[in-house]
């Protein structure tokens, strides 16, 4: 097919791993002592035949792996640490060769495996984008006219002629990024390349890489963790585990199961919290546990949009004033406030001093997809007795009113939501 | 900017990746890339003398110093013979591919494991890195070059006509450091051991190599042992070119000195070829 511009077939590739603590590369007299050691195993195997090398063990990092990838798709590569989506990246933009199988590509790649690769801190911020850009593979008159937008795009015109060694973290990823980002080829490789700098910069950098997969027309493979970008970003997306494709197909798709396989490892979630007595120093009431159950009364952190769920919350010590108000705060993981609610404040409802135990009914979650904290308080009238925060977590998955291509802007918002003390 | 005859021109270029498969493409890539050599000389040649006060003309100091304390120690102190030529050209006519080879290969050494961080994240034929560092010291080699102009002018010493196989010699010069340089850049991925070889090599080397002295001091039963080493056929390639006419190559020597160097070339292009393509795993 003239359309498509990668085909892999049937990739491999394998590491020896050594199970003793080497050192990443080999010493000469670690070489010789081998040899030597090899040499007298020979001379004594006839007597023990057991005595058989078994300081290293082959490894595959990716096996069986077979792929189309069509003119103008972008592709999101998800999967655990170490599931082969780096080694995957580095095979095809010919860092490393594979150990079986065969891939064709059709047209000129550009891999973006890390932002800043070649950049020297001595150098100013002009040398550097002549450097960086050459090392990414533009010609010199490519990168002339390109400068002006990658300066533009970086924020960086005042500090041009400062050694990049002077900048601030913030300003030498965004002259990283920019410079990568003005890459012209028709494949992009990009390896979890998005996570750098504030919140705006990253937002631009997601529009950018939006540009070259949509307006462009070019063809993107995009490595990352951050399901959202995949979700924003590509059509099709290929799940790998321990270097083997899971699912592969329709973004949405594949990244629901995704999330439900990996929210499902028990070590994930848990739905009951203990308080660390670390954090209730000096204090003589607080809330000594909290547990997550859904609506059908088993112990979860994993909820699906507009499902409902019951938090219980235990309280320990002795309150010193006669009644209190119980607060919560439900915060997106990146840190943005989601939504609130206060008993007494919304509903009018304070707990008497003695009360050991609290339920809140909340939902239906009108939330995204993604991971969100809860953070709690204790108050008694404008005191505050106790805080909490981030004292659990929930997901939310298969959120389909939003599972759109583009993220919504929430604002904070109160959910619905009901107290009562439990006897 | 690109447009769509761009396109069509770069979608015929189709690439296949496969185990052991990387010969074709390379010598292509290497063209491709022209650019990156220069880039990476003109980074290290660059950041090699920011921040110091006299910049540049450390490259003139240095080789100065050199020549000036191996002309007292060996002209002045031991006295051996210069022939016509005064002790100074006579040394620094030696200096001039020994510094090139002994720069080249201290450059080269470390060229691969300084630039890792490249080697894991990019792709670019392999052989760009030691040959950029071959390049920054044959940049220092010319301005030494200027130098020895100096010297021969101050002497008032005419050079004759062989003069003009000086391009020929500096080919071969080239020939060694960067044959060198590729044997001893590819063996320190895989053994750091040759980051401490290399310093005792280069210092060592000074003094069993002809610079300090005339290669004709050595007994003429010893000299074809002698050019074992290569650079004694190079620097008394380069002596005979800038000297006058009293230096005489010892010929088998010569013959086995650039029998040699060819053989450090080819081999080191061979072996630097076969370890390249794990370069990235091992590093």
């Amino acid at each position: 097919m003239s359309d498509t511009v990668i085909k892999a077939d049937n990739i491999g590739k394998k590491y020896r791993v050594a199970h003793k603590k080497h050192a990443p590369y080999t010493a000469l007299r670690d070489v010789v002592a081998e040899k030597a050691k090899a040499l007298g195993q020979r001379i004594f195997s006839t007597f023990n035949t057991l005595s058989r090398d078994s300081s290293s063990e082959d490894f595959w990092a990716l096996k069986n792996i077979s792929f189309d990838v069509k003119q103008g798709e972008c592709i999101g590569i998800i999967g655990h640490n170490g599931a082969g989506k780096s080694t995957l990246l580095k095979i095809l933009s010919r860092i490393t060769e594979p150990t079986t199988g065969r891939i064709r590509i059709n047209g000129l790649v550009g891999s973006l495996l890390e932002v800043g690769t070649g950049f020297h801190p001595e150098l100013t911020g002009r040398e550097n984008i002549f450097l960086n850009g050459a090392i990414l593979g533009m010609s010199k008159s490519e990168i002339k006219l390109k400068f002006d937008k990658i300066v533009a795009f970086a924020e960086v015109e005042k500090f041009l002629d400062t050694p990049v060694k002077r900048y601030s973290s913030g300003m030498y990823v965004r002259l990283a990024f920019a410079v990568a980002a003005h890459l012209e080829t028709e494949i992009l490789l990009v390896d979890e390349v998005l996570a750098v700098g504030d919140i705006e910069f990253q937002k631009k950098c997601l529009g950018k890489m939006q540009d070259i997969g949509e307006k462009e027309g070019r063809t993107v493979l995009f490595v990352s963790h951050q399901l959202f970008a995949i979700r924003t970003l590509c059509q099709k997306a290929v799940w790998l585990d321990s270097g083997h494709i899971v699912k592969m197909g329709p973004t949405f798709e594949v990244v629901r199961s995704y999330e439900k396989k990996v929210l499902q490892s028990p070590e994930k979630s848990s739905s009951i919290v203990k308080r660390r007595s670390a954090d209730v120093k000096n204090k003589t009431f607080y809330i000594g546990q909290i547990e997550m159950l859904d609506t059908k009364d088993e112990n979860t952190n994993i909820f699906s949009y507009k499902n409902s769920f019951v938090i219980f919350i235990d309280f320990l010590g002795e309150c010193e004033s006669n009644n209190f108000a119980v607060e919560f705060r439900i915060y997106k993981d990146s840190g943005e406030y989601a939504c609130t609610g206060v008993s007494n404040l919304l509903h009018d409802i304070s707990f008497q001093k003695d009360t050991k135990r609290v339920r809140i009914d909340i939902g239906p979650l009108i939330l995204t997809n993604g991971k969100y904290n809860i953070s709690f308080r204790l108050l008694a009238g404008m005191r505050i007795l106790d805080i909490w925060n981030d004292a659990c977590s929930f997901h939310i998955i298969e959120c389909h009113p939003f599972a759109l291509r583009r993220e919504i802007k929430r604002p904070v918002c109160v959910i619905q939501h009901t107290f009562c003390a439990v006897e | 900017m690109t447009t769509k005859q761009d396109i069509q021109r770069r979608s015929e270029r189709e690439l296949i990746i496969e185990a052991g498969r990387t010969e074709k493409q390379y010598w292509k890539d290497l063209w491709n890339y022209r650019e990156l050599f220069y880039f990476l000389a003109w980074r290290d040649i660059l950041v090699r003398y920011k921040q110091t006060a006299i910049g540049i003309a450390w490259a003139i100091l240095r080789p100065f110093l050199t020549m000036l304390v191996l002309t007292i120690i060996f002209g002045k102190l031991a006295r051996f013979p210069s022939g016509s030529a005064p002790y100074p050209i006579l040394v620094f006519a030696a200096m001039l591919p020994w510094q090139f080879f002994s720069n080249s290969l201290t450059e080269c050494s470390n060229s691969l494991i300084g630039n890792a961080g490249l080697i894991s994240k990019v792709y670019f034929p392999r052989l760009v890195i030691p040959t950029s560092s071959v390049i920054v010291s044959f940049v220092d080699f010319l301005l030494s070059g200027a130098i020895l102009l100096g010297l021969m002018a101050w002497y008032n010493f005419w050079p004759t006509w062989r003069i003009l196989a000086l391009p020929l010699l500096i080919l071969i010069s080239f020939g060694a450091a960067m044959g060198t340089g590729l044997w001893i850049s590819a063996m320190n991925v895989k053994y750091r051991d040759f980051r401490y070889i290399v310093p005792f090599l280069v210092q060592f080397g000074l003094y069993i190599s002809p610079v300090g002295f005339a290669s004709s001091v050595v007994p003429e039963k010893w000299r074809l042992l002698y050019s074992i080493n290569p650079m004694v056929g190079v620097i008394d390639g380069f002596r005979w070119a800038i000297l006058s006419k009293d230096v005489v190559i010892y010929v088998p020597g010569f013959i086995l000195s650039m029998s040699l160097v060819t053989f450090l070339f080819l081999g080191g292009m061979w072996y630097f070829r076969k370890t390249e393509r794990t370069f990235a795993d091992v590093i």
